[in-house]
């Protein structure tokens, strides 16, 4: 059964949550609400990792849309999580421009390395690996987007080793993702 | 270390891709280092005296009128601008276009949204130069009578999109934008938005769709933007670097910009080198210079290699052999001439060791996977066509499969309600015309093939 059939229940958004969205609305015109709908799901995701169908319907509410109009957009657009991933989310472009500078050798890496095959979340829950499309850095490449946030850029083997380990030492929580889920 | 200082040894400083000092006469990426992106750095290399000129305010006697809309428009088409992004419109017709009498709210948005496989040059204009970008938008908004305008930047790209907006930030704090702007009459916000991952609304109306906060499928046209854009109101959209030219124009002259580059390719285009060159990065140079240089500031082949074939324009461009390249210049007209598109001005080399199916077989897949979906003939035929070189790079291809291939491609080419159906058919024919016996002879062998790419 996916997330989806069973909407769960998840906190209410906080101040700190509607303040962010407020200052996205006042961006567009005041009848125009509904403009704001991708950041707002972005913000949702930095919060709680992923967006949930309840976080659909709380958004929903806020912009006075209704909540399918919602769902379209987070099933639409590719880097919103509709269901828990890792503390990390690994992804690795391997289209063309990648293609020919290692971009599938980094995927293939990393799927040895973590155990996982792309698309899978490693045991522990750190590490959820994806392949993805072009991310707009081709002559960085291996390029990698880490959390939907940060690029990094000319990942050999031996750097994918460095981040790996690094991220499994570090300290506190993801950059970013102020709750786990 | 957190996680963050983790990440950040990994970041890319622009050194590489920017930093090199092997552009030729640049303008847009002219004396950048990484950390001079800031208001005053950017005023400092005599950033926001074209907006300065405009409004009569450069202290330059004789100007105290400044500019009219007519007349900065005269001058951008003077000066040749083609659009950037990808389809080489001319800037100054478009601006044109805007029906500046409207009484009613007007849009000027930009098309930041870059994905197109081989592209990243806005990615380092905006990281490195996000000022560039706003002024370039304050004169257009100025020249067509527009008060509000968005940035829609690629959400892959996340840090350069909250760069930007502290680049807002810092322009709405000295007086460029907002009401009365330096005390002139007339007024323009601007604000940035961002994607999460689409392709698709690359393409522009697909990106007003996305603004207004709904999926981003693409819109019949006509009725184009200028007339139905933005919440049904006229809107113009430009790319990032179309944006980014216009400021050089109207401090130097049309007429300068235009001998810049060559007749009817007017100034400098930044051209983003990727694959196998032993040094991928963004080389912004004249309009007009010969292939065969902008591969020596790539730092060529990579070594030991030849050069096999290259895509000049972006992945949506048809792919053209080594022979053809080496006699081309880069420009709209002579990539055109040569068979191809300068689209984005993404240039893919591909070496001597490379399979072309295989090369193919990726791009085929990316353009399944991105299908809005809303066209039956792009987003059945799609799938049919990466199912199909699939097949052909697996050893599982049939003879008949090469001419079906041609005819898929001939059924989803013109078709469709946007340019992404095409963007799928065209690298196939291309390939196929090009390189037709690499696959024919993995259909001959019917095995799968020894060279391989990943």
């Amino acid at each position: 059964m996916s997330t989806h059939d069973v909407p769960e229940k998840t906190a209410p958004l906080s101040a700190a949550t509607l303040a962010l969205f407020d200052r996205e609305v006042a961006k567009y015109p005041a009848d125009q609400k509904q403009s704001a709908v991708m950041a707002c799901l972005t913000i949702v995701q930095r919060e709680r990792g992923y967006v949930s169908v309840d976080d659909e319907r709380q958004i929903a509410g806020y912009l006075g849309m209704p909540t399918i109009a919602v769902h379209e957009v987070t099933t639409f657009y590719n880097m919103y999580n509709q269901h828990p991933v890792g503390k990390y989310k690994l992804n690795v472009c391997t289209n063309l421009p990648c293609q020919l500078r290692d971009g599938a050798k980094a995927l293939k890496h990393l799927e040895q390395k973590l155990g996982t095959p792309m698309g899978g979340t490693t045991a522990d829950g750190m590490f959820t690996l994806q392949q993805s499309e072009c991310l707009g850095a081709c002559a960085d490449s291996p390029v990698m987007l880490v959390n939907d946030l940060t690029m990094c850029s000319f990942m050999t083997n031996e750097k994918l080793d460095q981040l790996i380990d690094g991220l499994r030492a570090a300290q506190g929580g993801a950059p970013h993702k102020e709750a786990q889920p | 270390m957190n996680a963050q200082q983790v990440l950040s040894q990994f970041q890319a400083t622009g050194v590489q891709t920017c930093f090199h000092g092997r552009h030729i006469t640049p303008q847009i990426y002219a004396d950048l280092n990484g950390s001079n992106w800031r208001l005053k750095d950017y005023e400092a290399r005599g950033g926001y005296q074209a907006l300065r000129k405009i409004l009569g305010k450069d202290g330059v006697a004789g100007n105290e009128t400044g500019l009219t809309q007519d007349q900065v428009i005269a001058t951008v088409k003077e000066s040749g601008l083609r659009g950037r992004g990808g389809a080489g419109f001319p800037t100054g017709l478009k601006w044109s276009f805007m029906p500046r009498q409207f009484p009613g709210q007007k849009h000027l948005v930009c098309n930041s949204d870059e994905g197109e496989p081989g592209t990243c040059k806005d990615r380092d204009l905006l990281q490195f130069n996000p000022h560039i970008v706003i002024e370039g938008m304050i004169i257009a908004a100025y020249a067509m009578g527009i008060s509000l305008g968005y940035n829609y930047i690629h959400g892959e790209i996340f840090q350069t999109y909250e760069r930007f907006e502290e680049a807002l930030e810092e322009a709405r704090a000295a007086g460029y934008l907002g009401d009365s702007i330096m005390g002139s009459s007339f007024n323009f916000q601007l604000h940035a938005a961002h994607g999460f991952g689409a392709y698709i609304c690359g393409e522009e109306t697909a990106l007003l769709e996305s603004l207004e906060g709904k999926k981003g499928q693409p819109r019949f046209k006509p009725p184009f933007p200028a007339s139905f854009g933005l919440y049904g109101k006229p809107t113009t959209i430009n790319n990032t670097e179309t944006f980014a030219a216009v400021p050089w124009i109207i401090r130097n002259g049309g007429q300068a910009y235009l001998e810049c580059g060559k007749p009817n390719n007017g100034g400098t285009k930044i051209f983003s080198v990727s694959g196998d060159v032993e040094l991928p990065g963004n080389y912004e140079i004249p309009l007009g210079t010969p292939f065969s240089k902008l591969l020596e500031l790539a730092g060529g082949v990579r070594q030991g290699r030849k050069l096999k074939a290259v895509i000049p324009g972006g992945s949506s461009a048809p792919v053209l052999p080594a022979a053809i390249m080496m006699e081309t210049t880069m420009d709209y007209d002579a990539i055109a001439k040569a068979g191809s598109m300068l689209g984005s001005g993404a240039v893919i080399v591909m070496d001597d060791s490379r399979c072309m199916v295989e090369s193919l077989k990726r791009l085929s897949y990316f353009y399944m996977h991105e299908s809005c979906g809303q066209c039956t003939p792009c987003r059945e035929g799609t799938g049919w066509l990466w199912r199909m070189v699939d097949r052909i790079h697996t050893g599982q291809g049939r003879p008949t499969d090469l001419d079906l291939l041609n005819s898929v491609a001939d059924n989803i080419q013109g078709r469709t309600i946007c340019a992404l159906g095409d963007a799928a058919a065209m690298p196939v024919r291309a390939m196929i015309k090009h390189f037709r016996h690499e696959f024919e002879a993995l259909i001959a062998k019917n095995t799968t093939p020894t060279a391989t790419q990943s």
